[in-house]
């Protein structure tokens, strides 16, 4: 039973990046934008998170708020990964160059953009970025007061968690709403699935997708601040980082583009990256382990094009460019 | 004139790189009447609609609304002066309900409920059918039409655009939609119909205007004109309208199709217990709704497809007959059965774009080459052969068919598979998007063939042609063989009846699937 629980706390721990990467990758290819710089938005947030945070206690001394790191750590990796999803929009949505190119270089171009603002700060700070034990506490630990963690079972499964894993939720829910019940929400399903219907029914595409695709970055790049700042320890860590991007668009697919499922399958996914460690069996190898999270994406994508249901298909104009004079 | 006159183009010209696409046009649309804008395909209707309805922005010109020149710079600007394009292709979200495909671009509350009743207020005001939970990807063709042209009543349209509304619905779902138009025209609205069909154009429009490669040739009263003259000028000659249709001669049966079952790559049956003999020396026409089975049914006899059920004899002439499936595609070929398919876009299967004649030609003829090495003299003979007796227009027969015009693209396909002498040729909408002329040459083709002895299936979309250029008719509705009719007794309502319910009979309990939209639409009319 203990080992359960502990097995799925370690899980939603570990998908907690993974949360924010999909759910910004689900805004993203709503609206027809396939953006396969995840990884490279995640290294750009994971550094710059991690900076803003390290600076802010720098300058701040000893009456740094924790408050105020977890802010500055969110909005600047917010918008470190906004950052590479605008240069990616102007160059797909403007310039209408190839998504998957665009897509793939911005995954070069950011965790190169991560590994050397993280180890430019390593070398500047004399060999290690971190924070004080204090600020970590407000990163790490959970927001609920100790008597509700107390509550057996309970305490552990549901409010145990560190503060990102209740934001993750909140945008998940939020977003599902705006997408399903909303104005803004329905057209930009419809600039995702058929922007010349979209087009011809007066909405801005280049608006829709602009937006879709920029805060869908930015949320993405959360996720590697809060790789960071919860998993590795506050501390820049150079290759931890690696291949979170990829899993998360693999996720995408894998919940079916639903921003609640995102939720469900990081915590799935999760488990899977930590079974080498929870659940070990004797001669299996733990690079067999790691390939768990893909094989389950290849089944999924088995099952769901064999029930062959519309709405659980990728948006129809996932990976083209629109130009309205187009013949 | 003031506010009689609805809408007036001036001067309009538009270009794609090199290519004019509409060159100095000028006409005008009166209030609460019935346009017809009538021309060939690549004539620049739709182009020049576009740019009423914001798609595209003339280069020169400009566009009068009730006598104010108004820039249209977008689809946004067109609503606002109620201008409303039913577009050709459908612009629906697959995966929206009706009325929220309805609803697009509206600004404020998401309120389904609001959007629901005027909907319905929309209906019952024209005579629609339309049920506003659907989703489109569960519609039919004319449910969709529906739901496109409620979308435009919804926005509050006062001048109606419609590209080619009739090419995809059935004599009867035309009737209705017909009704419905003279229902707005009534009710005030002006409409432009854009099209090719000059029977419709007759019945439905108050004014014809006529559009020949690009340029303005002219406005007419329907009444004061008739086809010949309008086909004149569309085409800007004498153009004899009639096809050539001798009886068959010495027929003898030569595919025999028997119980056959088809079942597509998503396990789906397409066709089923199908059966019928085609004879040489006759033109076999196949009807039926779009995505009844045709492409299946052709495929099948190709060897293309997996058949679960049933057997296709083969029976040439002063040879032992053949059973064709288990075949391989290249068997069956060599046996003589031939397949002209032209799909949507032309060129997705039977020739590769960036070929020349001679490269696709080659697609057929390589097997004549010695050992491992191809014989290029072969298929450039061929290639030379075909450019010359159907006279494709082309630089050289190395230049690639995809940048050749639609028309000369088909003589090449078409072209291709008469050379290889079959004794079945089965051709799928062989004249589509071809211009009168073109098509008056391929429809001679077939029946060149058919002289000769051959056996032609062909499936059309028109079925004015299918009732002439074929002598007998099998229709097929949602799969099943409906009916086979003569072609020289039988008429457009009789097919248009077997398309929509098998057996033709009048709607009862046992109606398909997929189908039973036109049937309730028929019945309001």
């Amino acid at each position: 039973m203990n080992g359960l629980i502990l097995l799925i706390y370690n899980a939603v721990l570990n998908g907690a990046p993974l949360m924010y990467g999909t759910m910004g990758e689900v805004l993203t290819e709503k609206s027809g934008n396939l953006n396969l710089g995840v990884e490279g938005m995640m290294y750009m947030g994971g550094a710059i998170g991690l900076g803003a945070a390290f600076y802010y206690e720098k300058m701040a001394g000893d009456g740094a708020s924790g408050l105020v790191a977890v802010l500055l750590a969110l909005i600047f990796a917010f918008l470190a990964g906004a950052f590479g999803a605008l240069i990616y929009s102007w160059v797909t949505i403007s310039l209408r160059a190839n998504q998957n190119v665009t897509g793939l270089a911005l995954s070069i171009f950011g965790t190169g953009v991560g590994q050397f603002i993280g180890e430019y700060m390593r070398v500047q700070e004399g060999g290690f970025v971190a924070i004080s034990n204090g600020l970590k506490a407000f990163f790490q630990n959970s927001p609920f007061p100790a008597a509700l963690r107390a509550v057996p079972v309970i305490g552990q499964l549901l409010f145990s968690y560190n503060i990102f894993v209740y934001i993750a939720l909140i945008i998940a829910f939020a977003m599902a709403y705006f997408l399903n019940k909303s104005r803004a929400g329905l057209h930009l399903r419809a600039v995702g699935e058929s922007p010349a219907t979209a087009d011809a029914a007066g909405i801005d595409i280049e608006k829709y997708k602009y937006l879709a695709t920029v805060i869908g970055g930015g949320i993405s790049a959360i996720g590697g601040m809060v790789y960071i700042m919860t998993i590795a320890g506050c501390v820049w860590n150079h290759d931890g980082l690696a291949g979170e991007g990829w899993l998360a668009v693999a996720l995408v697919i894998f919940c079916l583009w639903k921003p609640v499922g995102a939720i469900w399958g990081a915590v799935l996914f999760g488990a899977l990256m930590i079974m080498y460690v929870r659940v070990q069996i004797p001669m299996v190898p733990d690079q067999l382990y790691k390939i768990l999270p893909y094989v389950v994406t290849v089944i999924v994508l088995i099952a769901v094009s064999l029930r062959r249901k519309r709405e659980n298909e990728p948006p129809a104009s996932l990976g083209l460019s629109y130009f309205r004079e187009d013949r | 004139m003031g506010a009689s006159n609805s809408i007036e183009f001036k001067n309009i010209t538009k270009r794609f790189g090199r290519k004019v696409a509409n060159e100095n046009i000028s006409f005008s649309l009166n209030k609460g009447e019935i346009l017809s804008l009538l021309g060939e395909n690549g004539s620049g209707k739709t182009t020049l609609m576009n740019m009423l309805a914001g798609i595209y922005y003339p280069d020169e010109g400009e566009i009068l609304i009730n006598g104010e020149p108004v820039q249209i710079r977008s689809p946004k600007d067109a609503f606002r002066y109620n201008i409303g394009m039913v577009h050709q292709h459908f612009k629906l979200v697959d995966l929206f309900t009706a009325a929220e495909n309805i609803a697009l671009g509206e600004k404020g509350r998401l309120d389904r409920s609001r959007i629901a009743a005027k909907i319905r207020e929309i209906s019952s005001k024209y005579g629609f059918i339309i049920d506003p939970d659907k989703k489109v990807y569960e519609m039919s063709v004319s449910e969709k039409q529906t739901v496109e042209i409620v979308k435009v009543l919804y926005r509050g349209a006062d001048v109606l655009i419609l590209d080619e509304p009739t090419a995809v619905l059935t004599p009867q779902e035309i009737g209705h939609l017909f009704t419905v138009l003279r229902a707005m025209k009534a009710d005030g609205k002006s409409i432009i119909i854009i099209t090719h069909k000059l029977n419709e154009v007759m019945e439905i429009s108050d004014e014809v205007a006529v559009l020949n490669h690009g340029s303005f040739i002219g406005k007419v009263r329907t009444s004061d004109t008739d086809p010949q003259k309008l086909t004149e000028m569309m085409v800007g000659h004498k153009v004899a309208l009639e096809i050539r249709r001798p009886m068959p001669k010495d027929p003898k049966p030569r595919i025999v199709v028997n119980d056959l079952t088809v079942r597509n790559h998503e396990g789906v049956n397409k066709a089923h217990h199908i059966s019928f003999t085609a004879y040489s020396g006759e033109i076999l026409g196949i009807a039926g709704i779009a995505g009844s089975g045709q492409k299946e049914l052709l495929e099948a006899i190709a060897g293309l497809q997996v058949i679960t059920a049933g057997s296709i004899q083969y029976l040439p002439d002063g040879k032992k007959p053949m059973e064709l499936v288990g075949k391989t595609p290249m068997q069956i070929r060599q046996a003589g059965v031939s397949l002209a398919f032209v799909p949507e876009d032309r060129l997705g299967m039977g020739l590769v774009g960036s070929m020349g004649m001679s490269g696709n030609m080659l697609l057929r003829t390589w097997r004549r080459g010695k050992g491992i090495f191809v014989d290029e003299k072969i298929s450039r003979d061929l290639a030379e052969h075909i450019r010359e007796e159907l006279d494709v227009s082309t630089p050289d027969i190395m230049y690639p068919v995809r940048r050749l015009s639609g028309g000369n693209v088909q003589k090449v396909l078409v072209g291709r598979e008469i050379a290889s002498a079959p004794s079945v040729l089965m051709s799928a909408y062989a004249v589509r998007g071809l211009d009168i002329n073109t098509s008056y040459t391929i429809y001679n083709l077939m029946t060149e063939q058919k002289e000769k002895g051959v056996a032609v299936l062909y499936v059309g979309e028109d079925l004015d042609v299918l009732l002439e250029l074929c002598d007998r008719i099998l229709v097929l509705c949602d799969g099943h063989v409906s009916g086979i009719v003569d072609a020289r007794t039988s008429n457009k309502n009789e097919i248009g009846l077997l398309m929509t319910t098998i057996g033709g009979q009048q709607p009862s309990g046992s109606v398909p699937a997929g189908q039973k939209s036109g049937k309730e639409e028929q019945q309001d009319a």
